[in-house]
């Protein structure tokens, strides 16, 4: 167990923090559901505003989105432009 | 700017080096005031993809130009059902006065259309470098401090302290998080994408890339590319037009 590197200590634990990252996609999927479905059960009770129900869902849901892609996006720093490296 | 490859990333990938496929290369790399710089992927296709709506827009002038304005027909048909369903959108969603950023709104539409739509064509999507959404963000920005500072004028400042003076702070990360959130989704939502399909086809075999890859570029060029276009536009006019209404 002795011949871990200290560059391999960090790779592995980039890996890892960037697969915790991506929990943050749970909040943005449970979201945009609840968002379609009350979209949906919008378009029932008023199927005349369908345009405007979908438009307004779609924005919606494109600003909840927001804090699963900010997880993505270090998530792929991790992986692809590790800042941690350069520490050693 | 944009990410860099650093040396690490094939150990993430089995051993493969697939990431060479999706990342930003550099062509030319030259010192400008002491500074390295380099025309890189981004400057490449952003340039094709300008080339393209300017070809697109002139021979869109040609028809209009030469066309009957009582009787429309073809091309300058299409080119008056854009500026029609434009129009529409934005009398919709920003009142009487959004007229005057409707040239913005297309112009901003179009060249995010084109650049989220060329992953179609092999091209790696201008819009996946985050130094151009930043920037088209940016610009929302300046044009949102513009119409704050045109229709309340001074309340443009005081309103930072609205409710509390204590809030300030907060108000002011908060005019400032709204270009960084803006950016941030359009170019989050197309590097997964640009990522997801340079896995597929830099990771599997031969056999998984007969047809299937139709559905991912479906989804995540077209649609995806689309529904962002459309974000985008509407929370400028959004952003815009809740300035003007306080």
């Amino acid at each position: 167990m002795s011949n871990i590197t200290n560059e391999g200590l960090i790779l592995a634990c980039s890996a890892i923090g960037a697969g915790l990252a991506m929990i943050a996609g749970i909040g943005p999927g449970v979201g945009q559901g609840v968002a379609a479905g009350h979209g949906a059960s919008a378009v029932g009770r008023n199927p005349g505003a369908k345009g405007d129900i979908t438009s307004t869902m779609l924005l919606g849901q494109a600003v909840a989105e927001t804090t699963g892609l900010y997880g993505l996006v270090i998530a792929l720093i991790l992986l692809y432009a590790n800042p941690l490296l350069g520490k050693l | 700017m944009g990410m860099q490859v650093t040396g690490l990333a094939p150990i993430f990938l089995s051993g493969q080096d697939v990431s060479e496929e999706f990342m930003i290369h550099s062509y030319y790399d030259y010192s400008f005031f002491g500074h390295p710089v380099s025309i890189c992927t981004t400057h490449v296709t952003t340039i094709i993809v300008m080339v393209f709506i300017l070809i697109l827009a002139l021979i869109a002038r040609h028809f209009v130009l030469k066309g009957d304005p009582d009787n429309p027909s073809g091309i300058q048909n299409a080119v008056e059902m854009l500026i029609e369903f434009l129009d529409g959108m934005v009398d919709n969603s920003m009142g009487k006065h959004g007229r005057k950023y409707a040239n913005y709104i297309l112009t901003l539409m179009i060249f995010i259309f084109f650049s989220n739509i060329s992953g179609l064509f092999g091209l790696r999507p201008p819009t996946a470098d985050y130094a151009v959404t930043l920037g088209l963000a940016l610009i929302t920005f300046v044009l949102i401090q513009y119409a704050n500072i045109k229709y309340n004028k001074v309340g443009a400042f005081t309103g930072l302290f609205k409710p509390l003076p204590i809030l300030f702070p907060i108000n002011l990360i908060g005019e400032f998080a709204t270009p960084l959130s803006m950016s941030l989704r359009l170019f989050g939502n197309m590097l997964a994408g640009t990522i997801m399909l340079g896995l597929y086809y830099g990771l599997l075999p031969w056999i998984a890339k007969l047809g299937i890859p139709v559905a991912l570029h479906g989804y995540l060029d077209l649609f995806s590319g689309v529904i962002q276009t459309y974000v985008f536009c509407m929370l400028t006019m959004v952003f815009i037009t809740d300035k003007m209404n306080d």
